[in-house]
């Protein structure tokens, strides 16, 4: 039998909420990029730039009581789970209408009411973190699937071993979802492990371990949709391993040249998920230019909101500061 | 605190906490290596999996740092747990976990994620176990806002403090002693909770005021009772939480008695004896007698020999001398 059509398999309304919601991703994070380079935002930030498809892709399978565990690099993951731009910037502002209240930042982000279970400054942590919450959702039996998304730099980690040894011995629903941007800050993947291999390690743990294509949005989609229903259904967790790319550097500030070559990020950029994800909208008639013109006016239209909200929004009192220690 | 009544060990009457709770609240989850069928290397949950089973007591490998941060996600996402290091050496393998995440949880969520998990470890010298697994850093977590931390000293206040931190609404480390875990005392059968901040005073007195934390509360009665013998009245406090910390019946010893010594198993340099001596100086200057003492273990690695491991701990002796010193009538200058 024949594989079935793109768009029997997926809704046109589908594709074109992927797109817009890869669109917003992408013009979030420029504009946190633009304001942080003018000095308008204190801290630091990882942006997710190139790597958008992977969280719109396994997010769009995903139910709001289902909750996703998040990195340092998590503004996109935030936002594809359904956490209104407008709060996700007042908290890098650090205001009070941010989702964390001003406390967290980026690194620190958290919005439980859309099953937002944070970004992270750690790298790995949130890997038990995720199990613990999937463990959660078995002996509550409350249907709830968890997804933990982390780069390349957390599997050599002694928490992304343990902790997904625990996930598949317990046949526990969450999903492991690394998104490989060959780059942990600056070390390259194929010199930091022989085995470069991300999915084949899931054999090791005794789950399934699948590669995707991370920066078309329907290959993702698909196989999380895969691993999302497995977990629910109670077949145990796997891992997918996310094939992506960030264009920019490791955080604002760095230009990520020193380890990497223009060749190599040009190219990339050859396979664009907003392109792509345009690309196959228009492909599938789900869209045409006249749609997508104003498809595009309404992100950027959402984005500017976001910002006259996070900017006139106000900044914690100081009196504030001993609240919500324990 | 009752005299009389049914006896049982510190070790069964954190079986007893933890059997009431999880009878009570069936959403609590207990991990950790050995806890299940073995009922724990030091018998700490004995019992309790042929009445819980594999679901709620989810017995591990070892990986402390995969567990902990297992417990702790699985409080964050609303299922109250237990997480056993067994020896509390071991949580270094998983600090990360309980200061970054843990700790910070409810801070960093602006209130809104909670991480009701217990972190539960026995410290301290028993039978010459060497340096790697003695250790008493229950300081250091004291130095990390968001955690609370409860040293019970006696099988009464193990089951009221445990059953306390298994309601409590953050993470909270229960800090025991494995030299207790067969010591004896009186434990109702009827459930009980001891509130968290309240000093208990082991012993009245007027002359002095011996603060001491876990095992050492033992040491510091047995020491209150030769003093008594030669005359000296000493008042011994055990705080049972550190943090938080019953700072008022704490000064209120130091103020009534004008002499402070604080007994405490972790070296002396910014120990918890440390931050009370820095208490006393705050609160209670204007009442000091003499200068406040501290009697902690020697600064080196606990020693495996048992004559160095001997000379290492603080001993009633040691305690005892301590206090001669201080009490010695002042040499005025006048």
């Amino acid at each position: 039998m024949p594989e079935p059509l793109l768009t029997e398999r997926i809704s046109k309304e589908q594709l074109f909420n992927y797109y817009k919601k890869i669109l917003e991703l992408r013009l979030f994070e420029l504009k946190v990029q633009e304001l942080y380079r003018n000095g308008r935002l204190p801290g630091f930030v990882h942006l997710y730039v190139g790597e958008e498809a992977v969280a719109v892709g396994v997010c769009s399978n995903l139910e709001r009581q289902d909750l996703i565990f998040s990195t340092h690099r998590g503004h996109g993951h935030a936002l594809a789970k359904g956490v209104p731009a407008k709060i996700v910037l007042a908290e890098l502002w650090g205001k009070t209408t941010g989702s964390s209240g001003g406390r967290g930042g980026s690194m620190h982000m958290y919005a439980p009411e859309y099953g937002f279970m944070g970004t992270n400054g750690i790298v790995g942590a949130p890997i038990p973190l995720a199990t613990g919450a999937a463990l959660s959702a078995k002996v509550r039996k409350n249907n709830q699937v968890v997804v933990c998304f982390f780069g390349d730099g957390a599997v050599n980690s002694g928490s992304f071993h343990e902790a997904v040894n625990l996930g598949a011995v317990w046949n526990l629903p969450v999903v492991y979802v690394c998104e490989n941007n060959l780059y942990a800050t600056e070390m390259a993947f194929l010199r930091a492990t022989k085995n470069t291999s991300i999915a084949s390690r899931a054999a090791v743990y005794g789950m399934v371990g699948i590669e995707v294509d991370g920066q078309d949005v329907v290959a993702v989609h698909e196989a999380a949709q895969t691993a999302i229903g497995r977990a629910r259904s109670g077949g145990g967790p796997t891992l997918i391993e996310c094939k992506t790319y960030r264009y920019v550097g490791h955080h604002e500030g760095d230009p990520g040249t020193d380890y990497r070559t223009r060749e190599e990020v040009q190219q990339w950029k050859q396979r664009d998920p907003v392109k792509l994800a345009r690309k196959v909208l228009l492909e599938s008639g789900g869209a045409d230019e006249t749609i997508l013109q104003s498809a595009d006016q309404e992100v950027e239209q959402l984005i500017d909101q976001a910002v006259e909200f996070a900017e006139n929004s106000p900044e914690p009192s100081a009196d504030s500061v001993n609240e919500h220690v324990f | 605190m009752p005299e009389q009544g049914r006896v049982i060990t510190y070790a069964d009457a954190g079986v007893e906490a933890l059997r009431e709770e999880m009878a009570r609240d069936d959403s609590i989850v207990y991990i950790g290596q050995g806890i299940g069928p073995r009922g724990g290397n030091f018998r700490q949950t004995r019992g309790l999996w042929k009445e819980f089973g594999d679901e709620r007591l989810r017995d591990t490998g070892i990986c402390e740092l995969g567990a902990t941060g297992v417990a702790i996600g699985a409080a964050m996402a609303g299922t109250r747990t237990v997480v056993d290091e067994v020896f509390l050496d071991f949580a270094l393998e998983a600090i990360t976990q309980i200061v970054q995440q843990a700790a910070n949880i409810s801070y960093m969520s602006n209130g809104k994620i909670k991480a009701p998990v217990v972190v539960r470890g026995a410290m301290g010298a028993v039978r010459n176990a060497g340096a790697h697994h003695s250790h008493t850093f229950y300081n250091w977590f004291a130095n990390t806002p968001g955690l609370k931390v409860a040293l019970p000293s006696n099988p009464y206040d193990l089951k009221g403090l445990f059953k306390t931190a298994l309601r409590d609404p953050g993470p909270v480390m229960l800090i025991e002693h494995k030299s207790l875990y067969n010591t004896k005392g009186v434990v109702p059968e009827e459930g009980y909770l001891i509130p968290f901040g309240e000093a208990r005073v082991v012993r009245e007195g007027h002359d002095l005021t011996i603060v001491a934390m876990s095992r050492m509360v033992e040491l510091a009665t047995k020491a209150a009772v030769v003093l008594a013998q030669e005359g000296v009245s000493a008042e011994v406090i055990d705080p049972r939480t550190i943090v938080p910390l019953d700072r008022q019946k704490i000064t209120e010893s130091i103020r009534k008695t004008g002499r402070l010594v604080v007994i405490d198993e972790s070296p002396s340099s910014c120990s918890f004896a440390a931050e009370l001596l820095a208490i006393a100086a705050e609160d209670c200057f204007d009442k000091l007698l003499v200068p406040p003492k501290r009697i902690n273990s020697l600064p080196v690695p606990n020693p495996f020999s048992p004559v160095l491991e001997n000379q290492m701990i603080p001993s009633v002796d040691r305690i005892v001398s301590v206090v001669h010193n201080m009490m010695r009538p002042l040499r005025r200058t006048s």
